[in-house]
């Protein structure tokens, strides 16, 4: 059932391309990043036009499905005139731009749960709104959210899967590719499942131990 | 009734060792204005309430001010409106002569903007009965945190300040130390510490012995007397009686948004004139004294 010949053969290549499955994956989860805390604060204006615009992303980009999404960035976006977006962008743009709105969300709901008292001591020492932000309100979301946004991590790391449609040679493209040349489809998807989990069982543990020793902290 | 309260003698004692403290503050910093908090008529409303019914007070340099009155009655309102956190809608607050909160134009007022609000407020230094520390950081990274942000103090220049106010709280040894590693009062110190490393100067202090457990309270309200003789000017909401007739200069009862009556400990605890006050301080009276509840009073009391 096995050939372990063409495992060792084929191993190096996967290897290959998880890390470029991980190099979409960590770029897009640091702008999506970026993009969850901006958004996520817009959800929290007192100006109700920004918070509608808020509001709109995260409908837009929740709404539609990934797939999609990426389909649209590298086929549509050309079209109306914006340059030929590279696969490696396309895909980075697309899960950026989701990841950035399921962050936000869970950003919202860590700026809420911070007491506005610790808001109001900053502001009288003199900390203006972006140190605030960077300072006091980020921080303490992070950790109050850990769980959800390491969760988000691990669906973010599997849903950037679908970023083959663009063309890229990630992680299950070259799986797919190599089945189809080799016709092991078992042993070459069971090996593409098991380089998910090398990544996304360590990052879960690492989650909860993080986890663990900020609690130690703050209670 | 209100000779219960302190014996008559303290109160006078210390009032006089603090006039003297001030007295020698002010010699040292002649040019400056003796009245560093004004304000005249200030109200203020949420919707219909009227919580504050123009409020006249002055406070002078280095003077203790507390502010007494029953829940409800505008206290924490009228100190929350002297650093702007309300946003009081009528009449005037200045600190040190600048308006706070507010700008006049030709078509009536407006907000000041932000950096104006924060200039004005500079030099006000905020407590407050939750604390309000950062949990993310440790002690001594609250009470740097203002000084490397926004004073722009090196690492080590506000490393060196802020142990020097953590040691002056009695902390200096849970600098390290994460405000939900320490108790209510530690946190309460630190709290202060914060604040005094950038040089207030006035601070207000909201109830911030109410939110801790009885034997927690003696060690912040000593930091708190030991500030007072040094001669820092302080806006105090309490209703540790014994503290406002220690330490207090003048005492403020607030009733129901209006000052109802204002005077030396002396004036205000033994010899209240005010039906309202003297219903206020008899209350108090009846909830603190527990030995009353299982025993009638002694003849020879
Ligand atoms: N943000 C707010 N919105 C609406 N009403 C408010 C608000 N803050 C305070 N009030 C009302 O204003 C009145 C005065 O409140 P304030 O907190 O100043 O009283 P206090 O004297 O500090 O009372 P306590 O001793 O209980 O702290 C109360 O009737 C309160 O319900
Ligand atoms: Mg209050």
């Amino acid at each position: 059932m096995f050939d372990w010949p063409l495992l060792q053969q084929n191993a190096p290549l996967l290897l290959d391309a998880l890390w470029v499955t991980l190099q979409v994956s960590i770029a897009a989860l640091a702008i999506g990043f970026v993009i969850g805390i901006v958004v996520g604060s817009l959800r929290l204006s007192p100006v109700p036009l920004l918070r509608r615009l808020g509001g709109a992303y995260i409908f837009v980009f929740r709404g539609i499905p990934l797939l999609v999404q990426l389909l649209f960035i590298y086929y549509f976006l050309p079209r109306i005139g914006l340059p030929n977006v590279s696969p490696t962008m396309a895909a980075i743009i697309g899960l950026s731009l989701a990841a950035g709105a399921y962050i936000a969300e869970i950003m919202r709901g860590g700026f809420l749960a911070i007491p506005g008292g610790q808001l109001e001591a900053a502001g009288l020492l003199g900390l203006s709104t972006s140190q605030m932000l960077l300072r006091i309100r980020v921080p303490q979301a992070v950790r109050l959210t850990l769980p959800a946004l390491v969760n988000e991590m691990i669906l973010l790391i599997k849903a950037s899967s679908l970023v083959s449609v663009v063309g890229l040679a990630d992680l299950t493209r070259t799986a797919q590719n190599l089945a189809a040349s080799d016709y092991m489809f078992i042993q070459d998807y069971l090996m593409l499942a098991g380089f998910y989990c090398l990544i996304n069982v360590p990052l879960a543990y690492c989650g909860s131990l993080l986890e663990r020793r900020l609690k130690e902290q703050t209670a | 009734m209100n000779s219960l309260l302190i014996p008559s003698g303290a109160v006078s004692a210390s009032t006089r060792e603090k006039q003297g403290e001030s007295m020698k503050i002010s010699a040292t910093a002649p040019g400056e204005q003796p009245t560093i908090l004004t304000l005249s008529k200030v109200g203020k409303s949420f919707g219909p309430l009227r919580v504050l019914k123009g409020i006249d007070l002055e406070v002078q340099r280095s003077e203790v001010v507390c502010l007494i009155g029953p829940s409800g009655s505008g206290k924490s309102t009228l100190l929350r409106s002297m650093a702007f956190l309300e946003e009081y809608d009528e009449g005037e607050i200045r600190i040190e002569g600048q308006l706070l909160g507010w700008q006049n134009t030709d078509k009536g007022r407006r907000r000041a903007p932000q950096s104006q609000i924060n200039q004005v407020r500079r030099n006000i230094g905020m407590v407050f009965q939750q604390f309000n520390l950062w949990p993310h950081m440790t002690a001594i990274g609250n009470v740097c945190e203002a000084l490397r942000r926004v004073r722009r103090l090196s690492a080590d220049e506000a490393n060196k300040r802020g142990m020097a106010m953590l040691e002056k709280v009695g902390l200096a040894h849970k600098a390290n130390a994460y405000p939900a590693q320490l108790s209510g009062g530690q946190q309460q110190r630190v709290a202060i510490a914060r604040a005094l490393a950038m040089e207030p100067h006035i601070m207000l202090f909201d109830e911030p012995t109410s939110a801790l457990d009885p034997e927690l309270v003696g060690e912040v309200l000593q930091v708190m007397k030991t500030l007072a003789k040094e001669g820092m000017t302080m806006v105090v909401v309490t209703h540790e009686m014994g503290f406002a007739a220690q330490v207090a200069d003048s005492v403020i009862f607030l009733d129901q948004g209006e000052v109802v009556a204002r005077g030396t400990p002396q004036q205000i605890f033994h010899n209240a004139e005010q039906p309202r006050l003297q219903q206020f301080l008899q209350n108090y009276l009846d909830r603190n004294a527990f030995w009353q509840d299982s025993k009638p009073p002694t003849p020879n009391l």
